[in-house]
């Protein structure tokens, strides 16, 4: 019954050695697909996936006594995914949101723009529109239903309680390519500060991006959270930062330097604290703030006066006769002069030719009252004295060089290291330079004009201030800040310790006998008040324009509690606009608020304004 | 005296535990891969949700039940019923699949399933045993040859065609190619090899030379296909000549009688014979590219899709990538059960029937499919195993029909999922969700069973 050829049954081993040699070959590739590469992993996770980024609040900005100065309002921003957006409505979407079909197509446009837009993907959420406002957003929400591929993400905003101190508080916009390259923290369509604090305390106050992880089926429906919730990670609330900054002393010097063009600049000598931060003109950083900030930005940036630079950091001004205090300092430690040393001033200084006028004072005089009067031809014989000294420095170049260390250790010359982008360095010349300028062949005579804050030196107003609490403190500062105290987080050490000057502290006691005694019957005789003993230094630096008028000084004498520096930009005479706004200012802090005298005086120079005619700097 | 509870007792002591062991491991396997495939996300994971009834997990559990019930029904009928009424099931089935296409109703496209109330069945999944037991039947008849016999070779293969041409005709290609698979059976019993080797050389030839024709090799001139089919041609034909016109002509000259010739008249035919495969496997190359350089666009991008030439991420494409990056995803151990990302999220179309295996890779990871793909080995090689212990042809012939089909489904299937075969719709025995293909699957299994557990009886 069998129809056996028993050949054939050798065919077996064909049949089962091809099921083995199968079952091998798909196990092989089981084995290349799950277990050599994460491809595929990754590209399941990114199907199933959907990470939604949790926006963590910025930190809050409060000023030295706790009054709020930055807040966050809630504000919206459309967000589109690309591949699901097919078959919307355009011209309904455009009218819900109040917009055009051609800002439409253009804004579509840039999305897709892979140069303008690096992180740009299908698949995953794009910024079609932000910051709108709860009313806009309210009415867009209630037809999102009609517009699939778009989404509603909650951000917030910065908003301002006052409407000073711009320039300090900086401001936020959205992040460009270039950041995103640098910090792979942020995505297209986040927000970084860019001016200001917002910008220096960046990492503080953004805190740190919360993501939940929701499951997406294939047609994009959210099933729930991954794993109930495990791998969700929750956003870090932005650090508060704590500003020296006094709010009420920032709104004196903003008003009192309306309608002129300077710098108003305070610090606390003991800390380092910057009290208040005047840069003019300023702009209210209420207007900077939503959907508008790019047009008012660009605004501001096409204006001749340049209201969007920091004057007080940025702007680099001769210091004219203030200078003169780190010059008798200089001297005196290198015992050039005395404090009893005493230098001819008929009508200014006369030597081989050269002169450099002053104005009507007793003459021969010693230091203080050289510093009361800020006598120009006092310091300009300490000078060419020091820089004719052979027998000490040997050279010119030699004695340059040493006057160069003496101002560097004086916060001259390089940036001081506020915590505020934009600082400038100012400029202290040194022997390099003017033997590149003159060939080699110049002495003290050449460059004697450094000696009263002209020529080649600049100086920044904060430098200026610096300079006063330097003398304040007699001897040594802390680097100026902004910031006094950041939520959770210690200070950077660099603002907390002493930097001194090479000038020994009991010299510095002379200076300060000559600053008050410029306050109580000198150049800054203004400034007198029976309240506390004022220590000034005025400025009248010449330029090619009018004068500037200048203004460093510090109170009370004793353990002073602040320094300041005042430079409105052609002002006239240092006594004119420096003395006055530096003794309201002064008197502000130290009292916390003005007499009824000095608010009428205010208010009269805060109304004056100076003509600057097509100013272009 | 041979009692009914003595013959109960022969024929259960003699059923190949084996086989139902792994059968039943495999349904269980399956199963816990319908629950990862059907399950909803955030639904409760206890066993008695998962088998309620009105859950595609629970509706598959009765299909289990009712499966395994009729396996144990079959073990208890007499084992000859098999042998004597193969014709008459076989013409009832094809009258059955004759008529399917009039009664059924289209399911996207398909006109294979008949209702019974709210039940569908696909008559095509209980041709496979019929069609089996007919030709087991055919081949298993006294002095039977199918070497030599072009009438044996033809009735045989009409056996095969015409329940494939019916099936075809209710538009299941799939279902209809597993026929093919019963060549293997053929060659087990005497087919000569050279032909299986013409027809895989042929499908070879025309999938590589496809396959690479985009890819330039000599300039402008040959594609890689050109010169890739060349290299294949020439390996062909030095192991035919290395094979057929060396050591083994001289012996088979003589087994011959040297009457139609020499050694060297035979060599001279065979080289002839290479020479026109030679021929004949170019021509086929060429006119396989012709053939599709003139096909209509959709028609030759479905080729080029299937040849992986072409992505096609929304259409057939979509599936195998969608079914690479899940099983992909599974890494060594998987995700565990009822937590894959890929399947609960329906990312993977088809995930219950045709695609199920991507349910095992992303759940039970390398471990888990290896282990499902060992199985089948384990049950292939098993089926093997009893086929060639049957003392008749009857037996042996079904058994190798079983062997073919569950190897055809095996590649196919899991070929298909893994990326390595054609997109071809057919289940994977014990796994694929429905109650048609595990009735089938499980008949096809058991009649064997039963036809092995009565060898002993029939020998006394």
């Amino acid at each position: 019954m069998t129809n056996d050829d028993y050949s054939l049954s050798r065919r077996k081993y064909v049949l089962g050695a091809a099921a083995v040699l199968i079952v091998a070959i798909y196990i092989l590739r089981l084995f290349f697909l799950q277990l050599t590469s994460d491809e595929y992993k990754a590209r399941a996770d990114s199907n199933a996936f959907m990470r939604r980024i949790q926006f963590p609040a910025r930190g809050v900005i409060t000023d030295r006594n706790g009054k709020l100065l930055v807040y966050n309002q809630p504000a919206y921003d459309i967000m589109v995914v690309m591949q699901e957006q097919v078959g919307v409505d355009t011209l309904d979407l455009c009218e819900s949101l109040g917009i055009d079909t051609a800002w439409y197509e253009r804004r579509m446009a840039e999305i897709k723009d892979r140069n303008r837009n690096p992180g740009y993907s299908r698949y995953t959420q794009q910024l079609f529109m932000s910051q709108l406002s709860v009313a806009e957003f309210s009415n867009f929400q209630e037809k999102l239903f009609r517009f699939p591929g778009f989404y509603i993400q909650k951000r917030s905003i910065r908003q301002y309680a006052y409407p000073n101190g711009a320039h300090i508080l900086g401001d936020v916009g959205e992040v460009g390519p270039a950041d995103i390259e640098a910090d792979n923290y942020y995505r297209s369509g986040d927000y970084i500060g860019t001016q200001g604090i917002e910008r220096s305390y960046e990492k503080q106050l953004r805190g740190i991006k919360g993501s939940e992880i929701l499951l997406r089926d294939v047609h994009g429906r959210i099933k729930g959270r991954y794993q109930d919730g495990r791998f969700d990670v929750q956003p870090v609330p932005g650090k508060n930062l704590t500003l020296s900054i006094d709010i009420e002393l920032q709104k004196l010097g903003e008003r009192l330097m309306q309608g002129k063009l300077g710098s108003i600049v305070a610090i606390e000598p003991a800390t380092g604290e910057i009290l208040c931060m005047v840069t003019s003109p300023t702009y209210d950083p209420r207007t900077m703030v939503g959907r508008q900030r790019g047009k008012r930005h660009k605004e501001l940036s096409m204006d001749p006066m340049k209201p969007l630079i920091n004057r007080a950091i940025g702007g680099t001004y001769p210091p004219g006769s203030t200078f003169k205090t780190s010059q008798a300092l200089t001297f005196l430690e290198e015992g050039i002069i005395s404090p009893e040393t005493a230098y001819p001033c008929s009508g200014g200084f006369h030597y081989k030719g050269l002169t450099v006028g002053c104005h009507g004072h007793g003459s021969p005089l010693p230091l203080v009252p050289a510093i009361a009067t800020s006598c120009n031809g006092y310091f300009c014989w300490g000078l060419l004295n020091m820089f004719s000294n052979r027998s000490k420095y040997g050279s010119v170049q030699e004695a340059m060089t040493t006057w160069k260390d003496y101002m560097v250790s004086m916060g001259f010359g390089y940036k001081l290291g506020v915590d505020l982008p934009g600082e400038k360095r100012g400029m202290i010349p040194n022997a390099e330079f003017y033997d590149k300028a003159y060939k080699g062949s110049w002495t003290g005579l050449t460059v004697i004009s450094i000696s009263i804050g002209q020529g080649e030196v600049t100086l920044t107003p904060l430098q200026i201030a610096n300079l006063g609490a330097t003398i304040a403190n007699r001897g040594w500062f802390i680097t100026p800040h902004i910031v006094k105290e950041i939520q959770d987080e210690e200070l950077d050490p660099i603002y907390t310790q002493q930097r001194h000057t090479k000038v020994s502290p009991h010299h510095y006691e002379t200076i300060v006998n000559g600053m008050q005694r410029a306050v109580e019957g000198g150049t800054c005789s203004a400034a007198y008040t029976n309240d506390y003993i004022t220590c000034g230094k005025t400025g009248t630096a010449q330029n090619r324009g009018h004068d500037h008028s200048v203004f460093m000084g510090f109170a009370p004498r004793e353990n002073p509690k602040i320094a300041i520096a005042v430079y409105v930009e052609n002002g006239g005479w240092g006594a004119t606009y420096g003395v006055p706004f530096g003794a309201l200012m002064m008197e502000q802090y130290i009292n916390g608020h003005l007499s009824e005298a000095s608010e009428a005086k205010a208010e009269t120079f805060a109304n004056r304004v100076i003509n600057y005619g097509d100013y272009v700097r | 005296m041979a009692t009914t509870s003595d013959k109960g007792k022969s024929v259960f002591a003699s059923i190949d535990w084996l086989t139902i062991l792994i059968y039943i491991a495999l349904l269980a396997m399956g199963w816990m891969s319908i629950c990862g495939a059907c399950y909803e996300y955030g639904e409760p994971r206890d066993f008695l949700s998962l088998a309620s009834f009105d859950t595609r997990t629970g509706m598959q559990l009765v299909w289990i039940g009712s499966s395994m019930l009729l396996g144990a029904i079959i073990l208890m009928t007499d084992d000859r019923i098999f042998d004597t009424f193969a014709y008459v099931l076989y013409a009832a089935m094809m009258l059955l699949l004759l008529a399917t296409p009039f009664l059924a109703h289209d399911i996207k496209g398909s006109l294979s399933w008949i209702k019974f109330g709210s039940f569908s069945l696909q008559p095509a999944e209980f041709a496979k045993f019929s069609t089996a037991l007919a030709l087991a039947k055919f081949m298993g008849t006294y002095g039977f040859k199918l070497k030599g016999s072009w009438k044996n070779m033809a009735v045989s293969n009409f056996l095969m065609l015409l329940p494939m041409v019916l099936i075809v005709m209710q538009k299941e290609t799939g279902s209809a190619l597993v026929y093919i698979s019963l060549c293997l059976m053929l060659y087990r019993e005497g087919l000569p090899g050279f032909i299986l080797f013409l027809g895989l050389s042929a499908v070879a030839i025309v999938v590589v030379g496809l396959r690479f024709s985009e890819t330039p090799a000599v300039g402008d001139l040959l594609t890689l296909g050109d010169v890739l089919v060349a290299v294949m041609i020439l390996v062909f034909v030095g192991c035919l000549h290395f094979s057929y016109c060396r050591t083994y002509t001289i012996r088979e000259a003589i087994s011959e009688g040297s009457a139609t010739g020499s050694v060297q008249s035979i060599r001279r035919r065979r080289r002839l014979y290479i020479a026109l495969f030679a021929i004949g496997a170019f021509i086929i190359h060429l006119s396989a590219s012709t053939l599709v350089e003139h096909l209509a666009d959709h028609q030759k991008n479905r080729v080029y899709v299937l040849l992986g030439l072409r992505d096609d991420p929304s259409g057939v494409g979509y599936n195998v990538i969608q079914a690479k990056i899940a099983i992909g995803s599974g890494g060594l151990e998987g995700k565990g059960f009822l937590n894959g990302t890929q399947t609960k999220l329906k990312y993977v179309p088809e995930q219950e029937t045709d695609f199920i295996f991507c349910t095992v890779g992303e759940e039970q990871g390398f471990l888990g499919s290896a282990a499902v793909l060992l199985l089948f080995l384990a049950l292939l090689l098993r089926l093997l195993y009893v086929a060639e212990r049957q003392p008749y042809t009857f037996g042996r012939v079904y058994g190798y029909c079983v062997f073919s089909i569950f190897l055809f489904h095996l590649v196919i299937n899991i070929g298909m999922v893994l990326g390595l075969m054609p997109v071809i719709g057919i289940p994977l025995p014990f796994f694929s969700y429905g109650g048609s293909s595990l009735w089938g699957f499980t008949l096809l299994l058991f009649i064997f069973l039963r036809i092995d557990a009565g060898r002993q009886r029939l020998l006394r």
